[in-house]
């Protein structure tokens, strides 16, 4: 097991090193300058010199893209223009309320999503099959931004139920954390719900149809422990990758969540950062994000290695 | 003992019901021995899986009776049939290497018919499964009741899959084309260790196969089926010696022996028709060297030749009665 | 594996045959015949709408200001008098365009890019290693940080989305023609000495096309929703484009009071991926039922 998360850990150096290139050459090498976008539409000529001077823009590419890489492996992900203020700290302060978010988006979505998919593929062909694979296919076609806005307005506006915006930090109130948070975190959930139920039901149903199914049912084992015991330990393996999937799905839908509830993480920071053209914080949280996910692909595949004996003692 | 009477099978496709086994009755006593035989698409496995009714419910559709120890099998509640499964009738399938489950260990997967059955508590049941691995002949079994399927070779999964079988000592075991997936030498061993389990519990085995040689070795009787029903029954020496149907007799002559060149096997010529495209005259007239212009016209009946030997061939029992 | 990568070719019935046959089966699947209905009405709606409304999409009226839904505003008007039903109409021309350009662009990208993967080994390592770590991004934070690069214009946001696809397409492209790489016919094709290009397109191509048929309805029914959600952070096509997200975006500061404006562009987007979306759950499982995509 040691063997392999170090195995799994150097492979990932490789995947982030290009994702710490890719993330550069996005603000370098596409058409725009960044210096013309900083400074804005009406500076002059000096303006943006001195932008280009500060920002080492003047210097080759690839001389560039080494300090980026060297100041990375510092530590240094570079400053942010209009929060005066270093990325990752920017960040840093940002990542509890988006960690919040998906974490709990995730676990409202982890035991519906695979109930609706082994419920539909134990009845499957019946109502109750249909029934929620309609649900399920509702789920993943409706904009969740647009749930958002209807959700705000019944459990908030009309019923005032629950805040309509704003985070409390968990410290602070663990009911008051909740009640900020619950709301988002449902909406998050909604898609992804629908699309681990597609997943896990499909799953299910490739594993019912395997003979060592009919192996525990020519043993006499009862309908539920086949269904628990021998068939959904089996398609754990493929619910643990949709699984982890879908945790990155989730912190990249909180992008967009968090605008609509006013969330004070990362994803209003990155929106925030894009419009006021402040590159150096894109950038710097696009990479911090695919380190995450990198990071969210490792401990899926340990996990996914504890779940499999086959893989795990090979 | 096992008492089946006019079973037939319909599965549900797309475009209605099909039907898979047609009116197929015989009996089995306490410890005896019944080969079943034909080839793939003759409803032989069919036929197995309706004992313990094992098909999926939705799909299938059931007639006629499976008496065993006087109840009829098929109108059973699922719920007696379930106790039924693994502690009286127990099966083991064509592919081992697909048949366990790969993520339970195979200490845990035979312990699991004694913890169902006998209500042994997890420790037990351990034990037990140590137990029937040394019966089932697997080396060093007290360290290799923690492996996993994926740890063993195909031969051994078989064995486990005996074992688990075996684990209540049913007093009868269907074993559905088990050592098909297997080499040669392995093929062997298995069935001496089957033959060796049938004396030592004293159950019942109902062995189905392609391979006719084979069967008539294992059984003391063997059944022909083809296209879903029952062409021929009869004593395994009488098989072996004088077929009577003339599917028999190509299954015989299909059989590889060991001087002869395997590349020029025998072959029958043309495939089983498919369940929904079967002829309507007798199912073989197709692929028949003795055809008669009446084998077309209507399905032959089963008919007793001599005590003991049933044919479903008017010609060849026409041909038996005016040689004498 | 399909059927169709399995049978040597010989053994199948001929081409156009084959094709009536999936023809027939794709019809007879019901969400198939469903998802199709809704898609077909959509962009005929889209491609009618100056038949079905005599306004201009972005023709103010003071008068009409918050107009709700009625007679002669089914889907009410907006805080510019803007009427949304002509606005919907219209907006289905954007949202789709958008829609089926990125869904194509990243077919054509993921199907270069996943064949050379496939076809050229030395260069399988290099592009999978840059594949993966472009999967490591959700699709919409790919978009994002692309389209901020870009600008805010239609032609970016396709290019985004497009780009944040072609990874996940190249995967299945790939995974599809590393297995036709191996087929008999395509080694005595190579055997024979025909260039790797005519390989490529003559052999590969077409036996990928099933699992890249089915990737793209669903990407055009992810792509629907992306953009959207583009438009609604503002980085979308700039306003006043009347695209279903910006719609949203702009009903939004109002949604209490003039509900009407963002409920409806809603409920497109919402028909327009779940018509995709049915209809790629009866491509997939007429096609290729082991496909597995992801969002």
């Amino acid at each position: 097991m040691l063997k392999l998360i170090a195995f799994r850990i150097a492979q990932a150096i490789p995947v982030m090193l290009v994702v710490a290139v890719l993330t550069f050459l996005l603000m370098h090498l596409l058409p725009g300058d960044p210096a013309t976008i900083i400074a804005g539409d009406q500076a002059d000529q000096a303006s943006i010199d001195q932008i280009r001077r500060d920002l080492g823009l003047d210097r080759p590419v690839p001389v560039q893209l080494w300090h980026w890489i060297v100041n990375l492996a510092q530590g240094d992900f570079g400053r942010s223009l209009m929060l005066n203020q270093a990325v990752a700290d920017a960040v840093k302060e940002r990542l509890p309320v988006t960690l919040s978010l998906a974490m709990l988006a995730f676990a409202i979505t982890l035991p519906f999503g695979i109930a609706f998919g082994v419920i539909a593929a134990v009845w499957r062909d019946t109502w109750v099959d249909s029934a929620v694979m309609i649900l399920a296919l509702v789920g993943v076609s409706v904009p969740n931004f647009w749930i958002a806005i209807l959700s705000v307005i019944l459990f908030s506006v009309t019923l005032g139920w629950l805040p309509s915006a704003g985070y409390v930090p968990l410290h602070d109130s663990f009911s008051g954390w909740l009640a900020s948070l619950i709301q988002p975190a449902v909406v998050l959930a909604l898609f992804q719900i629908g699309y681990l139920a597609r997943m896990t039901r499909s799953a299910m149903l490739d594993v019912l149809d395997q003979d060592y199914i009919r192996t525990a049912r020519a043993k006499g084992v009862a309908v539920n422990t086949i269904i628990v015991k021998h068939a959904f330990r089996n398609t754990l393996m493929q619910v643990v990758t949709v699984a982890g999937y879908i945790l990155s799905l989730l912190i990249g839908g909180s992008v967009v969540i968090e605008q609509i509830f006013a969330l004070p993480g990362i994803g209003r920071l990155l929106v925030q950062a894009i419009m006021a053209r402040d590159y150096p914080v894109v950038q710097g949280t696009m990479l911090l994000l695919g380190f995450a996910f990198v990071f969210i692909n490792i401990l899926i595949d340990l996990i996914y290695a504890y779940v499999d004996p086959r893989v795990r003692y090979d | 003992m096992l008492q089946i009477e006019n079973l037939s099978v319909d599965f549900r496709v797309d475009s209605g019901w099909i039907s898979s086994v047609t009116d197929v009755s015989f009996t089995l006593g306490p410890r005896a021995s019944l080969g079943i035989v034909g080839e793939s698409g003759s409803g032989k496995s069919v036929t197995a899986l309706s004992v313990l009714r094992l098909h999926a419910a939705r799909n299938t559709r059931m007639r006629g009776r499976i008496m065993f120890d006087g109840q009829d099998l098929l109108t059973l509640p699922e719920r007696r049939m379930r106790e039924i499964r693994g502690r009286d009738i127990a099966m083991i399938f064509q592919d081992p290497m697909h048949s366990l489950n790969p993520v339970l260990t195979i200490g845990d997967q035979i312990g699991e018919t004694l913890r169902i059955h006998q209500k042994l508590d997890a420790a037990a049941a351990q034990k037990a499964a140590i137990g029937l691995l040394d019966m089932v002949r697997i080396p060093d079994a007290a360290r290799r009741v923690t492996d996993y399927p994926h740890q063993l070779s195909g031969g051994m999964r078989q064995r486990v899959m005996i074992a688990m079988a075996i684990a209540c000592r049913p007093r009868l075991l269907i074993a559905d084309e088990p050592t098909t997936a297997l080499d040669v030498t392995v093929q062997a061993q298995i069935l001496d260790l089957l033959r060796d389990l049938r004396e030592e519990i004293g159950m019942s085995v109902i062995l189905i196969s392609h391979d006719l040689g084979l069967v008539a070795e294992f059984a003391e009787r063997v059944l022909v089926m083809y296209a879903g029903e029952l062409v021929e029954e009869a004593p395994s020496l009488t098989m072996f010696a004088r077929p009577a149907h003339p599917y028999s007799e190509g299954l015989l002559k299909a059989i590889p022996s060991a001087d002869e060149d395997v590349g020029r096997l025998y072959a029958i010529p043309g495939r089983i028709p498919d369940p929904g495209r079967r002829p309507p005259g007798c199912n073989f007239a197709p692929r028949c060297p003795l055809v008669q212009p009446a084998c077309t016209a209507a399905p032959p009946p089963l008919a007793t030749m001599e005590p003991g030997h049933l044919i479903r061939c008017p010609v060849r029992l026409a041909a038996m009665e005016t040689t004498g | 594996m399909t059927d169709a990568t399995t049978l040597p070719a010989a053994a199948m019935p001929p081409r156009s045959a084959r094709r009536r046959i999936l023809m027939r089966r794709l019809w007879r699947h019901r969400s198939f015949r469903v998802g199709a209905g809704i898609v077909a009405v959509i962009v005929l709606m889209a491609v009618a709408a100056p038949l079905l409304s005599g306004g201009q999409p972005n023709a103010m009226s003071l008068r009409n200001r918050f107009a709700p839904p009625s007679a002669d505003f089914i889907f009410g008007a907006d805080n510019f008098g803007r009427d949304i039903f002509t606005r919907v109409l219209y907006g289905a021309r954007i949202s789709l365009w958008i829609g089926f350009a990125s869904a194509m662009l990243a077919a054509a990208g993921g199907a270069l890019v996943g064949m050379a993967s496939a076809w050229f080994r030395k260069l399988d390592g290099i592009i999978m290693r840059i594949m993966d770590a472009l999967l490591a991004f959700p699709a919409i934070l790919l978009a994002i940080g692309i389209n901020a690069a870009l600008g805010p214009q239609v032609s970016s946001v396709i290019i985004a989305l497009a780009s944040a696809y072609v990874p996940r397409m190249a995967r299945i492209v790939r995974a599809a023609a590393l297995v036709v790489r191996e087929l008999d016919y395509v080694d005595a094709a190579r055997v024979s000495g025909a260039g790797a290009g005519r390989i490529i397109f003559r052999h590969i191509l077409p036996n990928v096309m099933a699992p890249l048929l089915v990737s793209v309805t669903f990407v055009f029914a992810y792509a629907i929703l992306a953009e959207a959600a583009l438009s609604f952070l503002g980085i979308g096509p700039p306003p006043p484009h009347p695209s279903w997200g910006n719609i949203i975006a702009e009903g939004r500061d109002y949604s209490v009071e003039a509900w009407w404006i963002m409920l409806f562009p809603g409920l497109a987007i919402s028909l327009a991926a779940l018509g995709m979306n049915l209809l790629g759950d009866g491509l997939r499982d007429v096609l290729d039922p082991r496909l597995k995509i992801e969002a």
